[in-house]
């Protein structure tokens, strides 16, 4: 017994200086590597802070020389160098409201077949499908609207529509013109396609953070189901809902590659949905490597810090109402 | 009353056929664009697309230059992006988890983790093809990190949040320092699910096109020089693709197989290693 507290009282004088210099190079590590972690955390700010700062400083040249009329001009002629933003603009927001106006309604109702209808046994299988297809790359949907989408349209919706409505008086304008193939109503579909998995997957995970309790409640009065999704789920999610829905229209907005197959990049706005025209994105991806001249490639800089500054909004307002439901369920 | 009845048995049994028919049109839609990728990128698919270039208009030939292209800008772009993710993702989880910098940059995460890829590849050329004066293959990987960071910020932060704060205290009750007890305790606990991040964000980034179109540019010849564009497969498809040659169409198509395979495989595999946590 004495033996061991000797020896324990000598190692202790023995090991002291070492134990001091181990716990103090532990203590030291411990606050390189908080710093370092830390600074890859304010890294993540810089970045944001950086595509914002680099796209107003290479935007410069077509602020300085258009002003705020660039917002509001038509104009997009790289011969004369005169840029306006205003059609890219209006494609933008037509093709994504679009696509958001029929993906929006089918999405909530295969959310409602995947929690309320479906057998067990088949919702993992469907759902997983889902959410695998809201990852295949929008390349993959560009290619197919532009070699089997839009010549099938062509051949069969557009020369419907144009017959359909060619009397009606709103409604002949906006499907007026010869039936391209390629155009907005093409480029709104395919939107509507790509962000189908994205809505119904996160309407899904909402729907299913309804507490039983409340469904079973509704059941237990007599609600059809129908009554149920329509006056106890739907209420209760709203705000998760809107988050989805805004999410699904950040990325309508910044999609690129889907859009630029088949849009037909041109820079006017016309009141046919039928008529080729082009969106932020899609002027960018088409027009910047053949860009001449700085004004022609500051234009489109802008142009991208326009969809930039659009998006960012959608998605704060999403993450807000998100955040909102995940703080009231959760 | 029997009346008001049958009104809503009709109404319900109406809003289920849509959801029922909803159900059946979007998945079968999706389904049938994989069906015709499947079917248009078969027909050209030979073992000459692995081992030859890129042909001119109306040669034979192959993709091996995109696909060694996209594989070194992937890997590179995973090289960069991954670390600083989990860096990040490891302050937020873990020292930083209630301090005001963690929400900020949790806000600013989500933004960036949604915003249009092609923003990313203008940013990418301001800073670094502008000033450098050629596109570059490293432009392109940076480009790509820049998505892959925020991908993996997300998932590290919350597979980090699913390990038990009681795994911490016990640590911490031997004396282990904080860092130690991060690294050898936290990352091995967490570390399915962090891997999973991974390679969520490499499937994320191999049908990327936009943000190589200005930055990794493309390149006709066999390239492995960084400094140099450098061609990679969603950009040759984009050009194949919108190319009138019925020869470079038909390659765009097995490019496009080729892509979806494996970002389905990645996803998959992705997902079998996280089964066992609940995916973010």
């Amino acid at each position: 017994m004495i033996d061991v507290t000797l020896r324990k009282n000598g190692a202790r004088t023995r090991a002291l200086p070492t134990r001091g210099r181990i716990l103090q190079r532990l203590r030291r590590n411990d606050a390189i590597y908080r710093n370092v972690t830390r600074g890859a955390a304010i890294g993540v700010l810089v970045l944001l802070g950086g595509v914002i700062v680099a796209l107003i400083d290479g935007s410069m040249p077509a602020w300085r020389a258009f002003g705020f009329g660039f917002l509001a001009s038509e104009r997009w002629n790289p011969v004369t160098e005169n840029f306006g933003a205003l059609a890219p603009i209006y494609g933008t927001v037509v093709t994504a409201l679009i696509a958001m106006v029929i993906a929006v309604p089918i999405g909530l109702l295969i959310s409602v077949f995947l929690t309320e209808l479906c057998p067990t046994w088949l919702k993992r299988p469907v759902g997983t499908a889902i959410e695998l297809l809201a990852g295949i790359p929008s390349i993959i949907f560009g290619i197919w609207g532009l070699f089997v989408f839009a010549p099938f349209l062509q051949g069969t919706l557009q020369p419907f529509l144009i017959t359909v409505f060619g009397n009606v008086p709103v409604l002949s304008s906006l499907f007026a013109g010869p039936p391209y193939g390629i155009g907005v109503l093409t480029a709104s579909l395919i939107l509507a396609i790509m962000v189908l998995p994205f809505i119904t997957s996160i309407s899904r995970d909402v729907f299913e953070q309804v507490q039983a309790v409340l469904k079973e409640a509704a059941y237990g009065i007599g609600c059809t189901t129908w009554e149920v999704v329509w006056n106890v789920v739907i209420p209760y999610t709203r705000v998760g809902i809107i988050g989805g829905i805004m999410l699904g229209l950040g990325r309508a907005l910044g999609e690129t590659m889907a859009v630029t197959f088949v849009i037909g990049n041109a820079h006017k706005i016309s009141a046919s949905l039928l008529a080729p025209g082009t969106t932020i994105s899609a002027a960018i991806a088409n027009e910047f490597t053949e860009a001449v001249g700085d004004l022609y490639t500051a234009s489109l800089i802008a142009l991208g810090l326009i969809l930039f500054v659009i998006t960012f909004f959608v998605l704060a307002i999403s993450r807000y109402m998100l955040a909102r439901i995940e703080r009231r369920i959760g | 009353m029997s009346t008001l009845y049958r009104r809503r048995k009709r109404r319900d049994v109406i809003m289920m056929t849509l959801s029922f028919l909803a159900t059946i049109v979007g998945v079968g839609w999706l389904v049938l664009i994989l069906g015709v990728l499947v079917w248009e990128g078969l027909a050209g698919l030979s073992l000459r697309v692995f081992t030859e270039m890129t042909p001119p208009p109306g040669a034979d030939g192959g993709l091996l230059n995109p696909i060694i292209g996209s594989l070194i800008i992937t890997a590179l772009a995973v090289a960069i992006g991954t670390p600083v993710g989990i860096l990040a993702g490891t302050y937020m989880a873990e020292y930083g988890r209630h301090s005001r910098l963690s929400t900020v940059v949790r806000f600013v995460n989500d933004i960036l983790l949604s915003a249009p890829s092609i923003v990313v590849g203008l940013f990418i050329y301001e800073v670094m093809v502008a000033p450098m004066g050629h596109f570059s293959g490293l432009a392109g990987a940076v480009a790509l990190a820049v998505i892959v960071i925020p991908v993996v910020v997300r998932t590290t932060e919350d597979m980090l949040r699913l390990v038990p704060d009681q795994m911490r205290e016990a640590a911490a009750a031997l004396g282990i320092p904080r860092a130690n007890v991060i690294r050898s305790i936290c990352y091995r606990a967490a570390g399915a699910g962090m891997l999973t991040g991974v390679l969520l964000a490499i499937a994320r980034i191999s049908g990327e096109t936009a943000p190589l179109l200005f930055t990794a540019l493309n390149n006709q010849f066999f390239s492995t020089d960084l400094n140099a564009p450098m061609a990679s497969l969603p950009a040759v498809i984009f050009q194949f693709a919108l190319s009138p040659y019925k020869d470079w169409q038909k390659l765009a198509w097995t490019g496009a197989l080729v892509i979806t395979v494996a970002v389905l495989a990645l996803s998959i595999v992705a997902r079998a290693l996280a089964a066992p946590r609940k995916m973010p």
